[in-house]
């Protein structure tokens, strides 16, 4: 049975009829081919579909797209400014070197911000506990944790 | 202008914005008009008659277009996949090949092999009808274990090897090698496994085959690191199509590790099949798919001795290694236990003889190739762990016993097979230890001791050779591919840039590294220069990113085609200036006639190339567009020295890293940001495979009991600690950058050193990798009870 979904993705409104099963992941990257969030696992354990969800990280691909019905979205492609200028979390993982093949990159990006919500003066270890659910084959996670370290004060002023 | 140089600059990559904004473009994300999508069925059990292929169920489901079986592929005329190196037994006889086809042929070999694939308007009926795809399977006992392959009774995996050997292979010479283990005044002997890694690239792996009827070509997007190596072996050995009707594309690539770099049944089936249905056909594997059929990594089982004279000086070294192949032969699955790690056994060291024996077996396990490393992770675990052990049963200082041992001289030929051009593996050391303040580490032991936690420390000093070559001396030793690489540079009228690589980048950053190359070559700005890679269509060959040879090779042509462009720019120069050829010099992006105030700046002879008014159009032709193809004449070889401290709680075994060290030796350093970048991930593998990463069959059914990411344990950030590393510069001697390769380093030297802190910690002479709180919590009460 297709269902309809309706929700707003990076401020946009959008609807689509939908298979029940269809997994929100899905729905951003076919339905709404938004494909900067990345599916990496079926099992919620690499975080590289990390996306807002009213204004806090959940995986996309552990829920359907009918439990976002009416929901805010914020995926990566909606985190940089209208004129393009990067998100200081965007900006500290270019300076750091937080990336390699940038796959789990929008996962990360969108996991740091909330994290730095939560954890506004984070410590290394709060961090790297923090940063549990996101797995980079790539990185060694080295850069990813100074990056996250030198953007929190920059994240903070943002509000 | 001032002096355009960046070399040595870290540079921030050029290709991080779309990366960060969700710009980047991976095979799954490609979306061709009217796809179609593939879903695979594979084998429940580790072997198995396959009876019969019940696709009338499937094919009837709700938007199914196709089920294809093997029957369907050998109909059609699909060959196996080839191995691309042939190996040459003690006997003087080829290893043994089994046909390793895209679809099963009678018989499923390993828990996941391919047996059908059902293909559908979505993938959602596509998975759907796989599930209704019946196999009746006669169910056969199975063989996963490597040390059990070989045993009476092993069931066997191919007919045409019924002991499961596929070789057995030799380096060195035995006779001397005995003879100088019979006069050691000391021997050291372990034995260990070297764990069975699963890559897991966090991208998985993808493939989109689509045939155009209107010029009979096709196009195959693909996860991969070797876009032409995957065309060539496609075209010419499995499907037979006319290679310039395959256009391959692999666009970006979410990290490869060595698993991207094979043809996979699945690329071909999917380019195959989009004929058939003359449309699309989409296929990306789900993490599990990943776990069982990505080629894994490792797998040995081996015996390794250290003789020593009295004064600790190594006479000899004696190597015994079983290395499991998996089920069939992948790509270059019969080169790495051989020619990438036996020949890598010198280490840094003086070591007169070696011997090295590899029997290589098949069992009913996924596909074993390169993994990060590949073979030399291997090699530095047995060196490195010998070393070490010898050290503390000789009782000289393990610093101390390594500097007994070093090569100082270069060129130095290896006893096998090897001539390293150069190094200073002393002063990586001296470095190392002074970073890791290993004059202080008794104190911190003893403080640590008060708290109740066991301190050790471990060394490893690693040798590498990347960018395997020259292609001939490979020929020689069975490889069945060149190992160069091509580069094009295309300089466009207004002196911007464009560079076509056959390298490929899957996270290594090459499109500003090579950017910066080519910058400070031209005096030009890091801006005006692109880099093109992935695509056949665009670039004139290429043989791939792998074994950490992209910039010693893959740089090498490019900077080959940026000195011819410079000197065709000089007879440009030379025409406009009025001066002769030879009076003219490049420097900082401007031609000059040395000695006067003349000058041109690029962009102006670029524009002139291609407005060519001004211009010796009768001795030289318009425009301003080089190619090149380099082999290099030997490997290069990356060493260092990496110190790690651990501390480990007797009540629990469970280790932390306290500190580690890593100094490396890659010759110059383009982007050293970058290069840093490289070991982090490296060191990551590395402690993954030591501490937490093992791939478990279960030894009675064959199943991948470790195929989930909750099954299998990957480094997350709060497993492992931050780095200290520092460089050392002793730059390559045969190439034009001086450059070594940076990409496994860390993955080839952190195991060792993290098993030789462990063993320091605890006090015993081995803990099996990966060395779990379980694992050393064992290895201590078994040391308490004896
Ligand atoms: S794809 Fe959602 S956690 Fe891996
Ligand atoms: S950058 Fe490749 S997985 Fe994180």
């Amino acid at each position: 049975m297709p269902v309809k979904v309706s929700m707003t993705v990076n401020g946009k409104p959008v609807a689509a009829e939908v298979e029940e099963r269809t997994l929100l992941v899905t729905f951003i990257r076919e339905n709404l081919r938004l494909t900067g969030t990345h599916v990496g696992c079926d099992t919620a354990q690499c975080g590289a579909c990390t996306i807002h969800m009213n204004g806090n990280a959940v995986k996309a691909c552990n829920m359907l797209a009918m439990q976002a019905e009416g929901a805010d979205i914020l995926t990566i492609e909606g985190v940089a400014a209208a004129d393009g200028t990067l998100h200081p979390m965007q900006e500290a993982f270019r300076e750091h070197h937080a990336l390699q093949c940038g796959f789990c990159t929008p996962g990360m990006v969108m996991s740091a911000i909330d994290l730095v919500k939560r954890h506004p003066k984070p410590t290394e270890a709060v961090v790297r506990a923090e940063l549990d659910g996101n797995f980079c084959r790539c990185t060694g996670y080295h850069n990813i944790v100074k990056a996250i370290l030198d953007a929190a004060p920059k994240v903070a002023a943002m509000r | 202008m001032g002096s355009l140089n960046f070399i040595g600059a870290s540079v921030k990559r050029k290709e991080d914005y779309r990366f960060l904004t969700g710009g980047g473009q991976y095979t799954d994300d490609v979306a061709p008009e009217r796809a179609t999508y593939a879903v695979f069925v594979r084998s429940p059990h580790a072997h198995a008659r396959i009876r019969k292929v019940d696709t009338a169920k499937a094919a009837k489901a709700a938007g199914v277009l196709a089920v294809y079986t093997g029957e369907d592929v050998a109909k059609a005329g699909i060959n196996g996949l080839p191995c691309g190196w042939l190996i040459t037994d003690v006997n003087g006889q080829p290893m043994k090949e089994p046909p390793y086809p895209v679809l099963a042929q009678g018989k499923a070999r390993y828990v996941g092999d391919r047996v059908a694939v059902v293909i559908a308007e979505t993938y959602n009926q596509a998975k759907d009808a796989a599930e209704q795809v019946e196999v009746d399977y006669e169910v056969l006992p199975a063989v996963t274990d490597t040390a059990s392959a070989r045993k009476k009774g092993a069931p066997a995996v191919h007919d045409i090897a019924p002991d499961n050997t596929c070789y057995v292979w030799a380096l060195g010479d035995k006779a001397k090698v005995d003879e100088a283990f019979k006069a050691a005044a000391h021997v050291t002997k372990l034995e260990f496994v070297n764990n069975r890694l699963i890559p897991n690239a966090i991208e998985p792996r993808s493939a989109i085959g689509a045939y155009s009827r209107a010029d009979d070509s096709y196009t195959l997007y693909v996860a991969s690191q070797n876009p032409h190596v995957e065309r060539l072996l496609m075209t010419a050995f499995v499907l037979g199509l006319p290679e310039h009707k395959v256009r391959v594309v692999a666009p970006d690539v979410g990290g490869g590790f060595g698993s991207k770099i094979y043809l996979y049944g699945e690329d071909v089936v999917v380019t195959w099949a989009s004929k058939q249905l003359n449309r699309p056909v989409k296929w990306t594997a789900e993490r599990v798919e990943s776990f069982m059929s990505d080629a894994h990594g490792r797998d040995h089982v081996t015996t390794a001795e250290l003789a020593l004279d009295k004064d600790g000086k190594f006479l000899a070294m004696r190597v015994h290694t079983t290395a499991n192949l998996g089920a069939y032969l992948s790509t270059f699955a019969s080169c790495i236990p051989t020619i990438l790690y036996a020949t890598l056994l010198a280490g840094q060291y003086t070591t007169p003889q070696i011997y090295c024996e590899v029997t290589a077996v098949f069992t009913n396990t996924a596909p074993v190739d390169a993994y990060r490393g590949a073979g030399r992770p291997e090699a530095t675990y047995v060196v490195e762990r010998l070393v070490e052990t010898a050290a503390r049963e000789t009782k000289i200082d393990p610093a101390e016993i390594r500097r007994r041992n070093f090569i100082r001289s270069f060129p130095y030929q290896t006893p096998v097979a090897l001539l390293y051009d150069t190094g200073n593996y002393e002063a990586t050391l001296d470095a190392a230890m002074k970073l890791g303040d290993v004059a202080g580490f008794a104190k911190r032991k003893e403080e640590a001791a008060k708290r109740g936690r066991l301190r050790g420390l471990g060394y490893s000093c690693y040798i590498e050779a990347c960018g395997i070559a020259p292609s001939n001396v490979a020929g020689a030793l069975g490889a069945r591919a060149g190992l160069f690489e091509a580069g094009e540079v295309r300089v466009h009228p207004t002196g911007k840039v464009t560079v076509f690589t056959g390298s490929h980048s899957h996270g290594q950053g090459h499109e500003t590294t090579f950017a910066q190359v080519v910058a400070s070559r031209l005096g030009i700005p890091v801006e005006d220069v692109d880099i093109v890679h992935g695509d056949t269509s665009k670039i004139l060959f290429g043989m791939g990113t792998y074994g950490s040879r992209s910039l010693a090779v893959g740089g090498t042509a490019i900077v080959k085609a940026v000195d011819k462009v410079i000197a065709k720019g000089k007879k440009i120069a030379a025409h406009l200036m009025e001066a002769a050829e030879a009076d003219v010099e490049f420097a900082d992006g401007v031609f000059k006639v040395s000695g006067t105030d003349k000058q041109v700046p690029f962009a102006q002879i670029a524009l002139t190339a291609y407005v060519p008014h001004n211009y010796p159009l009768d001795k030289l032709e318009p425009g301003l567009n080089e190619n090149a193809f380099y082999d290099p004449t030997n490997f290069t070889f990356p060493a260092g020295s990496y110190v790690c401290e651990v501390e480990v709680d007797p009540d629990t075994g469970k280790t932390t890293i306290e500190s580690f060290v890593a100094v490396d030796d890659f010759g110059k350093v383009i982007n050293p940001m970058i290069v840093a970048g490289q070991v982090h991930g490296g060191l990551t593998q590395g402690i993954g495979q030591a501490l937490l990463e093992g791939c478990r069959y279960d030894p009675e059914t064959g199943q991948l009991v470790t195929g989930t990411m909750s099954d299998y344990c990957l480094p997350r950030a709060g497993d492992v600690p931050s780095f200290k590393l520092d460089t050392r510069e002793t730059p390559c001697t045969h190439n034009p950058l001086g450059v070594k390769g940076c990409g496994e380093a860390g993955a080839i030297g952190a195991p060792a050193a993290l098993m030789n802190a462990i063993t320091d910690a605890v006090g015993v002479r081995d803990v099996p990798m990966p060395a779990t709180a379980e694992t050393v919590w064992r290895a201590l009460a078994s040391k308490k009870a004896a």
